[in-house]
């Protein structure tokens, strides 16, 4: 008698537990040649599986803050490598951020971007500047740029300083249905600060910059977003009254959205005592108050999403004293770890996948992210080890810079497996792309 | 101590006291006819200084001088550090030139610091940006106790652009460890944004405070916080928080006055108050090749020889 014939899958990843928008399940999950997601169940048969017991399968992370440095500063990160740390980090989309030399504000290097955005380890979208060359003066051609698929228009590094400037991007992007984010930052307030003004700027003798710099922003736009009705997203929130205003915004009903950085989420300014300028960074660190805030925002809802805000630089800029050091930190691969060691027992996996996946992929427009473990879906999945400890190396990375705060930590969980679009490109913790 | 970057390196009092005690020792090195020991020679003590500064600069090369080493400059110009050159690149430098010591002075807040972390050499730092300027505290802890004696008690005016001065910092570190009440005066806008930590107690009205003082201790007023809005005018800051001839009048006959230098006279500080009896400030420069002398011999001196083999050869 004839055997049922038995479906042999091309890729399994089996014996993990999957956890996605609609909760938990043991689950193989089956990836067809399509790359797409081809069955979710028990005893998947397959002619290679990947082992993912004792791993978490959840769809991959989606990161909405990150500077690759392509093009201009490819000595710092370039759109491949800035991919290989994604990945490595189980991110399987990323916005890229747009302060380029030159800027993306243009077709020209939007397009730069997502050609070479299509041979990264990871589906690379970009977001594009508001302003000309960020200058903060005029508007960018957003309507041209969203025909290309800009779905997220920001200035970020600096904040649109001009407030009547900011009210008519809002109105103008809301007609194009893109979302606008903020670096949120009162030039005049902030300029020649270093780090948090306060007791550490004090003692160690480093022009500080105020919390009020950034909140003033965040106030002015609140207040914009509620003019407009336009949909406004706030980047890498830092301080208790940021949280606070923008929690009281979404009581409000306005259509706003935050994010906040593993960061801004774990380290203080004291982390500057020893003037390793690896931990300048923009906004700065701030106070324990300030961290136990933006934790209370994450966890009830007011901060929407975890970006890293992913800032290479190469080492020679940080062997710099710290003033003269530019701001900014390596986050993409470590981002995961970080959040889970020190938020998983509040937040959950299932908090995680929400904060790391699912929001910002709706933010970002991307449609194959963020989406659940299901048949049909593209099969961009992260596989985490919630378990594992290990010790971060700033030398073991795939990043072109080595300016990693988290350097020496010991964190509990690691990414074993990603997958983008059907493909392994991440086996047992090693990038296994060009 | 390995370097000392900070007045805390010192080690608190005891270490503080230690280095005041061998001051006197150098100071009298200083009074012989040859004032000059060999307590470290065949030591290179090399300059590292970012930043403009003929008076530190010729204190610290006085201080080696007198006790033998050999003496390397690094000439970085101010235009090097603008240029983003790498302080490590620097460091790398010091190392292949096996220097002992390296004495640096850098506009910025912990340079001396990150270099520290990257040479063998001791780094003596000799200002860094707002931050520190431990020698200068030790060189005014040493003349304060000349001319008033056991600072415990003493009561010490600090005047001026504390927010900007490495000397304040400095000054309130050791004069604190060494059990002085401290009162910084100055406008809120030339004190640090936090004082969290310090152990002092803060005024704005410099009158109020001058009445009952041991010591008033007077910063550097510089012209360019004009420009950011720190204070209307320096005719009004000399007004409110100078040290005119005036206030002067008003101060207890004993009260003795200090500046770390170069004095803006008539800004903060009158000419003839500067130049008048109450004014050590020749006392402190002077001291300062003496404080210099201890501190390096302290980071250079021979392990195997007593401090008499060292210096009273």
């Amino acid at each position: 008698m004839p055997e049922d014939p038995v479906v042999m899958y091309p890729l399994v990843i089996g014996g993990g537990e999957v956890v996605d928008a609609n909760g938990r399940r043991r689950a193989d999950v089956a990836i067809a040649t399509d790359g797409t997601i081809a069955a979710v169940g028990d005893g998947l048969a397959a002619a290679r599986t990947l082992d993912a017991s004792g791993c978490v399968v959840m769809p991959g992370l989606v990161d909405l803050h990150a500077h690759l440095r392509e093009p201009g500063g490819e000595d710092a990160e370039t759109i491949a490598s800035g991919g290989r740390c994604a990945v490595r980090g189980g991110y399987t989309g990323i916005v890229a951020m747009p302060n380029t030399t030159p800027t993306v504000d243009s077709a020209a290097v939007v397009r730069q971007v997502l050609d070479a955005g299509r041979d990264a380890a990871c589906e690379v979208v970009t977001a594009a500047a508001i302003t000309v060359g960020r200058a903060g003066e005029t508007l960018s051609p957003m309507g041209e740029l969203a025909d290309l698929g800009v779905r997220l228009f920001t200035d970020d590094g600096t904040g649109v300083q001009d407030g009547r400037l900011m009210r008519r991007a809002l109105e103008y992007g809301r007609g194009l249905g893109v979302t606008l984010a903020q670096h949120c930052e009162d030039a005049a307030l902030a300029a020649g600060g270093h780090l948090h003004e306060g007791e550490w700027s004090a003692r160690l003798g480093i022009a500080g910059q105020p919390a009020e710099a950034e909140e003033l922003m965040v106030q002015r736009d609140l207040a914009l977003a509620r003019l407009t009705g336009a949909r406004m997203h706030f980047q890498h929130l830092s301080t208790a009254r940021s949280v606070a205003m923008v929690r009281a915004a979404k009581a409000e009903g306005l259509p706003v959205t935050a994010e906040a950085t593993p960061h801004h989420l774990v380290l203080t300014h004291a982390c500057c005592a020893g003037f390793d300028p690896v931990f300048k960074v923009n906004p700065p660190l701030r106070t324990d108050a300030d961290v136990a805030a933006v934790r209370a925002g994450l966890l009830d809802g007011t901060i929407d999403v975890v970006a890293t805000d992913h800032a290479p630089h190469p080492p020679q800029a940080k062997e710099r004293p710290f003033d003269l050091a530019p701001p900014g930190m390596l986050g993409l691969e470590v981002a995961l770890a970080v959040i889970h060691s020190e938020l998983g027992a509040e937040l959950g996996i299932e908090g995680i996948v929400a904060a790391m996946s699912v929001r910002p992929a709706r933010i970002a427009a991307m449609a194959h992210q963020g989406r659940p473990v299901e048949a049909g879906e593209v099969a961009n999945l992260c596989v985490f080890d919630p378990e594992v400890t290990w010790e971060v190396s700033a030398e073991d990375t795939m990043s072109r810079s080595r300016n990693n705060p988290w350097a020496g930590r010991t964190l509990t969980g690691r990414v074993r497996h990603t997958i983008v679009a059907g493909c392994p490109v991440v086996e047992d913790g090693s990038c296994v792309r060009d | 101590m390995k370097h000392l970057l900070d007045v805390a390196d010192l080690g608190g009092r005891d270490g503080i006291e230690d280095i005041l005690t061998l001051t006197d020792r150098f100071v009298e090195v200083s009074n012989r006819p040859i004032p000059k020991v060999p307590a470290l020679r065949g030591r290179t003590v090399a300059w590292l200084f970012y930043e403009n500064s003929s008076r530190t600069r010729l204190s610290f090369e006085t201080a080696a001088k007198r006790l033998s080493a050999d003496t390397a400059n690094f000439s970085v110009g101010v235009s090097s550090v603008n240029k983003g050159e790498s302080l490590r690149d620097t460091a790398r430098l010091i190392e292949a030139m096996g220097a002992d010591a390296v004495v640096v002075r850098h506009s910025s807040s912990g340079a001396p610091h990150r270099i520290a972390e990257w040479v063998d050499a001791a780094v003596v730092n000799a200002g860094d940006g707002w931050h520190q300027h431990p020698t200068q505290a030790l060189l005014d802890s040493y003349t304060l106790r000349r001319h008033v004696g056991a600072l415990d008690g003493r009561r010490i005016v600090i005047v001026g652009d504390i927010k900007h001065s490495r000397v304040a910092r400095s000054d309130v570190d050791a004069f604190t460890t060494l059990g002085a009440q401290v009162t910084l005066v100055a406008p809120p806008t030339l004190l640090p944004a936090s004082l969290e930590g310090w152990p002092v107690t803060v005024s704005h009205d410099l009158d109020a405070v001058l009445a009952d003082v041991d010591v008033v201790v007077v910063l550097r007023m510089q012209r360019e916080r004009m420009t950011e809005a720190l204070v209307p005018s320096l005719r009004e800051y000399t007004a409110r928080w100078g040290i005119t001839v005036e206030r002067a009048a008003r101060l207890h006959p004993d009260t003795i006055v200090m500046h770390p230098g170069p004095v803006n006279r008539g800004v903060e500080l009158d000419a003839a108050v500067a130049d008048g009896p109450r004014s050590v400030i020749v006392d402190q420069v002077r001291n300062g090749v003496a404080v210099r002398m201890a501190v390096l011999y302290r980071l250079l001196g021979h392990a195997g020889a007593t401090d008499e083999e060292q210096i009273d050869a």
